[in-house]
Order: structure tokens, then sequence, then C-alpha cells
């Protein structure tokens, strides 16, 4: 049976977090799998990040050529293409991250191999390797499992698990580079740093937070009548970013800020894991949400099933008078 | 520019109780109501301002069952110019590789500039379809993109959300497919006028069969994986319901607060 190749993830010099977390899921499937753990890094000057890797007591191989200083998804799919000729690992991890998901599904499509997107959880039994993964934001789970293949290809969600302490006995092999010159479509530019707002959210000692539930702008006067009672900065999901009723720079989530308040006030959202992540440093969660299924409720403290314009203008009036 | 646009009718289950069949793996979806992915009303709005912008002409796809028109002739409604609705049994849509390959199958032999599609499906949140479509197409890509320039009606410069709120900004040769991200753009409502422009327009309703397309290579047999199984997790939350009516229940909520030193 082949390795069980795990995609290190690194971004302008630092790994990230899902990196670490893979290191506590691929060792409990190898072991399922009677398999090794193999840890790939593909960048350019990785020796600092390879060692970081190793430090998971795992081999490490290195792909460090100039013409990955930055990340490209066609230079990866071509890397990864030929060193499953090569390697042949038995599965071939990644993050679920705005990098995984630029390439597996085409490095799928490519290889004729099967992809699961997004897995929370694997296991390996009876010779089937089965992925558990989300669907319908969360309120219903779906087994996947794969035909057999050479080399199952899996993205696994970042913050679903914690990252194991390092143990010790890695190593750090470099591997030549399959790609000998820039042959990539793709040209990249540049990174534009997120905008920077009034408010540092990041900050914030109390939070309301709004999401789709919101419905419309108008609504948001009873939103800032809570939120100044009670001297809390105002934030939103991406539902209400989007539509433009919270500025970007107070997204909560995945694709904006994580926050850790001493108090997070989620009204009208529905908590998707997305929005989860972002919230989930935050001390007291309270949710009002009208949906009893949110899976908001699941990480809240303190819970209102109800309509929130229903519960807001009485808990704002509430608050004023007992805090006098 | 030539453009082929991506749509999925998907069940909005923010509010509703989602239940598995009997059969253990689909989900009764008499109660939900359908409309448009999120992320694909995005990518309408795009191509239609790509459209406005450069000229063009724009193409409907989706999969989807006879309901689903509603959606199609909303798009058209916007200024996309005609649709091909598939419908067919056979399509294994548990598996996004194989509705790309469908997808693909209805592209291939036509001339175009750009794909459009959501970055992703609010119901089963694969982000694959749009990926592995370019590769059946063998053509470029960018997913999770923010904000589209062309430049010189041959290359596209791309921004792709990153984690945090970072761009990361891409150049590449049309033609290219773009996986949309919501936010990038303000979706339109469809005016008046162009609802009764959109009847008039063609809504071609095709099988595999019609498409050319070998069912035995996008079935439940051809996919290379199997949904086994569904299941409702069990949300454990160690939460304190407070209950009452409305005002009761802010009154509570308000004391707790303020008595536990919160505000």
């Amino acid at each position: 049976m082949g390795n069980i190749l795990v995609l290190a993830e690194h971004r302008q010099g630092v790994l990230r977090d899902v990196s670490f977390e893979m290191m506590a899921v691929a060792p409990k499937l190898a072991d399922q799998m009677g398999a090794e753990v193999v840890a790939l890094l593909i960048g350019s000057e990785m020796d600092g990040l390879a060692q970081k890797m190793a430090a998971y007591g795992v081999k490490v191989l290195v792909v460090d050529d100039p013409l990955f200083k930055d990340f490209n998804a066609d230079k990866y799919q071509k890397v990864l293409s030929a060193l499953i000729d090569d390697l042949k690992p038995a599965v071939l991890m990644t993050g679920h991250t705005a990098q995984g998901v630029d390439f597996m599904p085409a490095l799928a499509v490519e290889k004729k191999l099967p992809l699961v997107a997004d897995a929370v959880s694997l296991e390996f039994a009876g010779g089937v390797l089965k992925a558990t993964r989300q669907l319908y934001s969360g309120k219903a789970n779906a087994v996947m499992a794969f035909k057999p293949a050479e080399t199952y290809l899996l993205t696994f969600r970042e913050g679903t698990v914690e990252a194991p302490d390092a143990s010790a006995g890695g190593s750090v092999e470099k591997l030549d580079s399959p790609l000998k010159e820039d042959l990539s479509y793709r040209k990249f530019v540049g990174y534009v740093e997120a905008e920077v707002g009034d408010v540092d959210i990041t900050q914030s000692e109390i939070l309301v937070a709004v999401g789709r539930g919101l419905k419309e702008d108008k609504n948001l006067p009873l939103i800032e009548e809570l939120a100044k009672a009670i001297k809390a900065d105002i934030a939103g999901s991406r539902a209400a970013t989007d539509a433009g009723w919270i500025p970007h720079d107070r997204q909560v989530g995945t694709s904006g800020k994580a926050v850790k308040p001493k108090l997070y006030i989620a009204m009208g959202i529905s908590g998707a894991f997305q929005h989860v992540a972002g919230m989930k440093g935050a001390k007291t969660v309270v949710a009002i949400n009208k949906d009893p299924e949110a899976p908001i409720f699941a990480v809240a403290d303190y819970a209102i099933v109800d309509d929130m314009f229903k519960v807001v203008p009485k808990l704002t009036e509430k608050l004023k008078e007992l805090k006098g | 520019m030539k453009m082929f646009v991506c749509i999925k009718y998907v069940p909005d289950t923010s509010e509703a109780e989602v239940k598995v069949n009997p059969d253990g793996v689909s989900v009764d979806s008499s109660r939900f109501s359908f409309d448009i992915n999120d992320a694909d009303n995005y990518a309408v709005e795009e191509s239609v301002l790509i459209k406005e912008a450069n000229e063009g002409d724009i193409t409907v796809l989706s999969i989807g069952p006879k309901q689903s028109d509603v959606m199609i002739r909303m798009a058209m409604a916007k200024g996309c110019d005609r649709a091909v609705r598939i419908e067919d049994e056979r399509i294994a849509g548990y598996d996004p590789l194989m509705v790309a390959k469908v997808l693909g199958g209805a592209v291939k032999g036509q001339e175009f500039d750009l794909v459009l599609t959501g970055c992703m499906a609010s119901d089963d949140w694969h982000m694959t379809t749009g990926v592995a479509l370019a590769e059946e197409l063998g053509v470029n890509h960018v997913s999770m993109v923010k904000k589209v320039e062309i430049l010189d009606g041959k290359k596209v410069k791309a921004y792709r959300e990153l984690e945090g709120g970072l761009m990361e900004v891409v150049e590449v040769e049309l033609p290219v497919v773009l996986t949309i991200q919501t936010g990038i753009n303000e979706p339109r409502y469809a005016p008046i006028r162009g609802i009764r422009e959109a009847q008039k327009k063609e809504l071609k309703v095709a099988n595999l069969d019609d498409l050319g397309i070998d069912a035995a290579e996008v079935n439940a047999d051809a996919s290379l994986v199997v949904l086994e199984q569904l299941y409702i997790p069990q949300v454990e939350s160690s939460a304190e319901f407070i209950e009452g009516e409305p005002d009761v229940k802010a009154e509570k909520l308000a004391s707790i607060l303020v008595k536990g030193g919160l505000v």
C-alpha cells in the first residue's frame, strides 16, 4: 500500500493551520490503512517550513524551486500529477481551502481519480475508504465511499480538528522538481491585502453580529440601537456583507476576520461552519434565530429560538433600563 | 465575448427542517422552496455586466427539473440570450465530477471565451464543479473570483478571494472558466421588459442522448464514489435555551447579560 501524502499548505512564508490539523487526521487513517504519513511541501526556500512539518514525526518531501515562489494552481497540478505517477500514494490529501479547491478537481479529472471534497472525517474499514461531509449548511451529513482506486483524492475542511502536539523523528528529503520551466498558463500578479475599516472587530470586547435574517438594510437601526446600549461594535456574516448591509472589513468568518470578544450576539445567523470558524474564539455566545435547527445553537451559551425582530427591541429597552 | 453561465436550482434550507427519505440517500424536498444558487446568481450578473461592457452572447446551462424553468427565464430576463436545460435522471448528480462531465459535454464543440459559474453550491458545498469543468474542456480556470477585468478582449485579470480577506491577483488568457464568489457585484432585479422578452428566448430541453453524451460515462456506475448514506447529525448544544413569549425571552436575556457582568 502506498503512503498518505499530505500537502502542507503555506502562504506568504507561513504554514497554514490546516497543514497541522491534517497531522491529526492522517496518522489515524494511516493506522487503519497500514500506511505511512508523508508530508509534501511545494514552494521556494522551504527549509524552515520543512523542519516545522518534520517536527510532527513524519517524512517531509520538498519540491523547492524558485518556480514555486508564489502559489499557482496550474503548477501545483503539474507537480502533483507527476508525483502521483512516481510515488503512487494511496491518498493525496490537501486542505479544503482557497488553494486546495483551485487545483484538486482539475487534478481528479486529469488523472481519472476519485475525489471527495470538504471531508470532515475519514475512516478506512473493510478495505473501503469513507469520507463524511456536510450538506445543507450542516443540517445533513453524507457518507461517501470511494470505489477502489490507485490513489484517493481528498480535501479536508480547515478548523475541524485540533492540531496535535509536535513529536520527534521526522526527516526531510528534497525531490527533483518535475517542472523544469515555467509552462504555466497562469501568471501570478500579486496579493491585495484586505481593506482596513474604521473599527477593528478583532479587538472588540462586545460584538453584535447580523446575518441573512436581517432581511434588508432598513432594519439596521434596530441593531445599531442595541449595539449602542451595550457599547458593542457591529459585525456581520458573509450574507450580510455580500448584501452591502455591513462593511466588508466587519465580516466574521473564514473569508473575513477571526474575532475573540467577551460577548458575541449572533442574530439571524444560521451558523454555517465558515462563520463559526471566525467566532469560536468568543468567550460567551448568544444566538437568536427563528430556526430551531440552526447550527449556530451548537456553539451558543444562551439561545433564543424566535424572530429577532420580536426580541431585539425589547432586549434593547430592558438592557438600557437595567444598565440605567 | 461568447459566454456560458452554469447555474443550479437549489433548495433554501436555511429555515427548513431537513429529513432523510427512507431510501437513506435522498432528502425529502417536498416542503423546500427552490431558487437559483446564491453564487450562480452573482455569476449570471457578472456575465451580463461583461456582455454590457464588451458586447457578447450568453447561453445559460442548467441541469434540473422542469420547475427550474422559472429560474432560467429569470436569468434570460436579466440579459442572457438562450438556455439549455439538461434533464436526465441517469446523471449521478451527487458527484460533481460527473456533473462537470455533463456540462462539459454540453459546451464541447462550441466556441466560447468565458464560462462562468458560482464557486460553490449552497446545498452540497463541494466547490468542485467549475474547476473540474475547466479540465473537461481543456481550458484555463480561476476559482473563487471576487473581481474580473477583461484585458484587450484576450486576457482576464482575476482577483481570487483567499482566507482572511486577502486577494490573489492572477492573469490568464481566454478561453477560461471562472468560478464566481458571492459579493462580486450587486445582482439586479429583472426588468419588466426583460421578463416579457425572456418568454420569447430559446429554452431548449435536452437529455444526454440529445447532447451526444454517453450515459455510461456520467451515471452512478461511472462515478468513482458512492453516496452511501445520508443522516441528520445530532446537534449537541450545551446552550441554555431561554423560553417564553418574545418579550419574556428578551427580558430574561437582558438580566442574564447584566447580572453576569457580560455587558
